[in-house]
């Protein structure tokens, strides 16, 4: 589903935030990012979501070269991905409801069909029952699965998630961590970046560590999440 | 269970095509644009009020312009030459240069007023009767009041004109147009300068209309990024605020025919007054119906103009970090 072949990101500064890094994802795997922050883990999210281009290498998603994906032909190539966000970016100004749809609004999906996906989609989430409220009346967990909905309301094949229980306290967090498995057991290929090693190791999902934009040999065994 | 079932099966054939698709969304679109201008009353009004000022007062003009033309336009005798005849001509002989003059082709009548005629009404209308009395003769003389036929283009007038003062009778030609076509010329050179005024104006809404929109598109700038990120195009994110500067002109062009009809309606005592005055029955003449819809359709395209010449700008800037 993902590949890096000797991937390069130098930012404008100099700093390179990842360097020659090779690395693959098949389809319905669950893998998670480690490392500690400046590893590279988000530049990591951010080129596979187009938001930035490799300054050499290849990222391959899906079988699609990013380095073809044209400009203006960004935007559908993120209709196909799911992204969850660290800090939700919902839209305060409408209800829940509406926050999910969004995705499906772009794509132009009938009203009718989209009410159903998304009821559907919050109802995965737990959060059917809060439809109608402004994301701003709801808890910091509760947030994050209402951007999980919209991540996941039009079907994506692929979800990616930059800290997605970096402001969630231990239970939410598994409470997240579950929902994502959820989606993995139906076919959903996840890619989730996090410091949160016990909770990862609780899962027993494949970890893909950095350091320093590449590859850390081995991956360290003790958890220091709690710190 | 049976009716669920039922309803199922319809779904598909019932589901909504593109088209459909397309128009409901433009309408939740526009209804939400609308929606937000009306959530800020106090400052969409304002922004309204200048379009519809703006786009008033050029209207009012041409309005103005409009009616002083149709005024004039009615002054047909204006176009009469008077031909003062020498004082020693006597009455029979103005009255048969009179009936030679009509049958030229280029003349349509002549109408003859005896020197006595002439005194009477001057002392009728200007006051001066009892000063006149005291004039041992009459000083005026007979004239003729010669009416072109209308089939007369201007170079065959002046050649009218030039006849008419060298016949020998004739002591002086008069020629009443001339006031009229200076007056004309006026009017189109203030319909020249409302056509510039106007075009400055226009550009003027397209900054203003432009303007907002951009502080609009600033103040939802996280919304914008983030549609983005969630694959929204170019053409998606723009949509909101396309409409936005719909509506302003749409709204400024309805005010805009307000003010107008509002300025119409004020006028009308006075000017009835002055009809009175004049003995005419000069009324104003109103905007016709493409009059008004020019009115509101330029506000509506200057609107749209406006936002979508800003949005081209700053939509592609705004990209999500």
């Amino acid at each position: 589903m993902i590949q890096l072949e000797n991937v390069t990101k130098r930012y404008p500064g100099g700093q390179e935030a990842l360097s020659g890094l090779n690395l693959s994802v098949d389809t319905g795997e669950m893998v998670f990012v480690t490392g500690h922050s400046g590893a590279g883990k988000s530049t990591l999210l951010r080129l596979i979501a187009l938001i930035e281009r490799p300054t050499s290498g290849q990222v391959i998603v899906d079988g699609k070269n990013t380095r073809r994906v044209k400009r203006r032909r960004i935007p559908a190539y993120r209709r196909q991905i799911g992204m969850v966000f660290q800090d939700h970016k919902l839209l305060y100004d409408r209800p829940v409801s509406d926050n999910v749809a969004l995705p499906l609004v772009i794509a132009g999906v009938g009203q009718r069909e989209a009410g159903r996906k998304v009821r559907a989609a919050l109802d995965q989430v737990g959060l059917l029952h809060k439809e109608k409220q402004r994301p701003e009346t709801l808890s910091a967990g509760e947030q994050q699965r209402v951007g999980i909905a919209r991540a996941i309301v039009s079907r994506p094949k692929l979800l990616i998630a930059d800290e997605p229980t970096g402001n969630l306290d231990p239970d939410l967090s598994l409470e997240v961590m579950r929902i994502f498995r959820r989606f993995n057991e139906v076919g959903v290929t996840l890619l989730i970046a996090s410091h949160d090693i016990s909770l990862i190791d609780r899962l027993g999902c494949r970890r893909i560590a950095l350091e320093d934009g590449r590859l850390q040999a081995q991956p360290e065994e003790e958890s220091d999440a709690w710190l | 269970m049976a009716v669920t079932r039922n309803a199922d099966a319809v779904a598909p054939v019932r589901r909504s095509g593109p088209l459909s698709i397309w128009f409901s969304r433009h309408l939740s679109i526009s209804v939400g644009s609308l929606g937000r201008l009306v959530r800020h009353p106090f400052s969409s009004f304002m922004i309204v009020l200048v379009i519809a000022v703006t786009l008033a007062l050029p209207a009012a003009i041409n309005l103005i312009v409009k009616n002083a033309r149709s005024i004039s336009g009615s002054w047909d005798n204006a176009l009469d030459f008077s031909l003062f005849l020498k004082q020693e001509v006597s009455e029979d002989e103005a009255t048969g240069l009179g009936r030679l003059i009509e049958q030229r082709a280029d003349v349509q009548s002549v109408l003859f007023i005896s020197a006595s005629t002439a005194l009477g009404d001057f002392k009728e209308h200007s006051g001066f009767g009892a000063a006149l009395d005291q004039l041992p003769d009459n000083p005026l003389p007979h004239t003729l009041v010669v009416r072109p036929s209308p089939s007369n283009t201007s170079d065959s007038m002046i050649l009218l004109q030039e006849e008419l003062g060298n016949l020998p009778e004739a002591e002086h030609v008069q020629v009443d147009t001339e006031w009229v076509q200076r007056f004309h010329a006026i009017l189109d050179i203030v319909r020249q300068a409302i056509a510039i005024g106007a075009a400055l104006l226009a550009i003027a809404i397209v900054v203003i209309i432009g303007n907002t929109i951009r502080l609009d598109i600033e103040n939802r700038r996280d919304e914008i990024e983030v549609t983005k990120l969630i694959g929204a195009s170019n053409a998606f994110v723009r949509r909101p605020f396309l409409w936005t500067g719909f509506w302003y002109g749409l709204f400024g062009g309805l005010l805009a025919l307000g003010l107008v009809y509002y300025g119409l309606f004020l006028l009308q005592g006075p000017v009835a007054r002055l009809a009175g005055l004049y003995q005419s029955n000069i009324s104003i003449a109103a905007m016709n119906l493409e009059e008004a819809g020019a009115i509101i359709g330029i506000g509506v395209f200057l609107g749209l103009f406006g936002s979508w010449f800003t949005t081209a700008r700053h939509m592609r800037r705004i990209e999500p970090r």
